[in-house]
């Protein structure tokens, strides 16, 4: 009994340390996202609260929890104020499974990888509800675009990892991290990325498109749509959407690292760091979140630069481009593995 | 941590998943300002225009082709996951029985792309 009790309170200081991890690193990218977009469109961005405008994300944050909540008249009740709460939902499951430094993980579950894929395609139920329990023409276009898109993109994503796993042969976040752990020479490191590079772009192109960012942001095009599934919410609820969806950027980017970037290695260091005792787990999360950070500004580079395609050519470069670019690396890896005798 | 623990942990993460939110949401329900109700409100955002007809109107035959395809093609990425695991005590033949298998499927695709499912509203250029 006491065993139980004591699993239920590691399990709890683990939800905690992931919504804390994931809440702070929210707050600073609402506002890196706008520093860093400003500065590509040659402006200047936040910069009146706090130094540098770093205060910023805490004053949205004030204002929209005493925002005015507004319900429209033709929605569905139930469904509209359920969705939020699913969204955030679904955005946090998957964050269960991926681990910061050695050990330093909520659930290392021995299917990580599968169960990854499986709880972040459930976000796409959030949407949809929200985009029929809003009744609005906007919203529900853009749900029936989010649908479109993230089933679209889901089998590249999930082939693309399959590369990934048959090289490990292991499903699990931390097994695949340390698969990663030796170097050539010592400095050059054995990534992932070198051995799967085909399932690197198919993986960075499909994860841009699950979260639903330039050029893949179809579903909340605010030009056309106004902002697809979330038009008709306001105040806390809303900022329920913007999390999740901020929890997806972060999510998405710490999925990239753990699986293709080697995760919280990096040569000459993390062996150096080895000696250190309980301070090279401080060495681990630096070097994971500075990975992180670093794919971050990449696509925050890309959402300065390109512009949002069609939805034609969204679906057609998903299932024409990716999905057997995908198909041929799964049979590249399975003949490459197998006469090899396993990696 | 054993593999009972880590599923524990997940059902954990769900009920704080499902907490978090609502709590967060009715505890900002007692912070915000007083609602000042006014008709207009309350209306379906429109861009200012009157809304008219339900929103819920009949959408393009497209995109339930695409969740049709997405089916078929996500039970087979399923099913490789096994193989990815296992090949090493399996051998050539499972290679092989797989390449057998992804050739199907890719044949699939090639059909589904000549008839024009996968081309967006075809009819209508």
């Amino acid at each position: 009994m006491s065993e139980l009790v004591w699993s239920i309170l590691k399990a709890l200081v683990g939800v905690v340390a992931v919504i804390l991890f994931l809440s702070l690193n929210v707050l600073f990218l609402t506002w890196m996202e706008r520093k860093v977009i400003a500065r590509i469109h040659v402006r200047y961005g936040p910069n009146r609260a706090g130094p540098f405008g770093l205060l910023q994300p805490i004053a949205d944050m004030l204002k929209l929890l005493t925002k005015e909540d507004i319900v429209p008249e033709k929605a569905d009740r139930i469904v509209f104020n359920l969705a939020p709460i699913m969204a955030f939902l679904f955005a946090l499951l998957p964050a269960a499974a991926i681990g910061i430094g050695s050990g330093l993980i909520a659930a290392d579950l021995p299917a990580g990888v599968l169960y990854i894929a499986a709880v972040a395609s459930l976000s796409t139920i959030a949407v949809l509800m929200a985009a029929w329990g809003s009744n609005n023409k906007y919203s529900l276009l853009g749900g029936m675009r989010t649908a479109a898109q993230s089933l679209s993109y889901e089998i590249p994503l999930v082939l693309s990892m399959l590369g990934v796993v048959a090289i490990v042969g292991s499903l699990s976040t931390q097994d695949i991290v340390e698969a990663q752990s030796s170097a050539w020479f010592g400095i050059i490191p054995k990534w992932f990325i070198f051995y799967q590079p085909i399932a690197f772009i198919v993986f960075l192109s499909a994860v841009v498109a699950e979260m639903g960012r330039i050029p893949f942001d179809l579903p909340e095009s605010e030009s056309e749509l106004v902002a697809g599934f979330h038009t008709e919410y306001s105040g806390m609820k809303f900022a329920m959407f913007m999390f999740a969806e901020y929890i997806h950027f972060v999510v998405g980017s710490a999925l990239l690292v753990t699986l293709f970037l080697g995760g919280w290695h990096l040569p000459v260091v993390t062996p150096l760091a080895e000696s250190l005792g309980v301070l090279k787990y401080v060495v681990q999360v630096a070097v994971f979140v500075a990975k992180m950070y670093a794919v971050i500004f990449l696509l925050m580079w890309v959402r300065g630069t390109l512009t949002r395609t069609k939805v034609n050519d969204m679906l057609g470069f998903g299932w024409k481009g990716l999905l057997p670019l995908a198909l041929f690396n799964v049979v590249l890896t399975g003949v490459v593995l197998t006469l090899r005798g396993g990696a | 941590m054993s593999v009972s623990e880590a599923y524990l942990t997940v059902g954990i993460f769900v009920l704080v998943g499902v907490l978090f939110p609502a709590v967060t949401i009715f505890v900002a329900s007692l912070l915000r300002r007083p609602a000042k109700p006014e008709p207009g409100k309350y209306l379906t955002y429109e861009c200012s225009v009157l809304p008219f007809t339900d929103a819920r109107i009949q959408h393009n035959v497209e995109y339930y082709m695409y969740a049709l395809l997405f089916v078929l093609f996500d039970v087979e990425t399923v099913f490789l996951y096994p193989w990815a695991m296992t090949y090493r005590s399996f051998g050539i033949l499972a290679t092989a029985e797989v390449i057998v298998f992804i050739g199907i499927l890719a044949l699939g695709l090639v059909y589904a792309w000549k008839k024009g499912a996968l081309e967006w509203m075809k009819g209508w250029r």
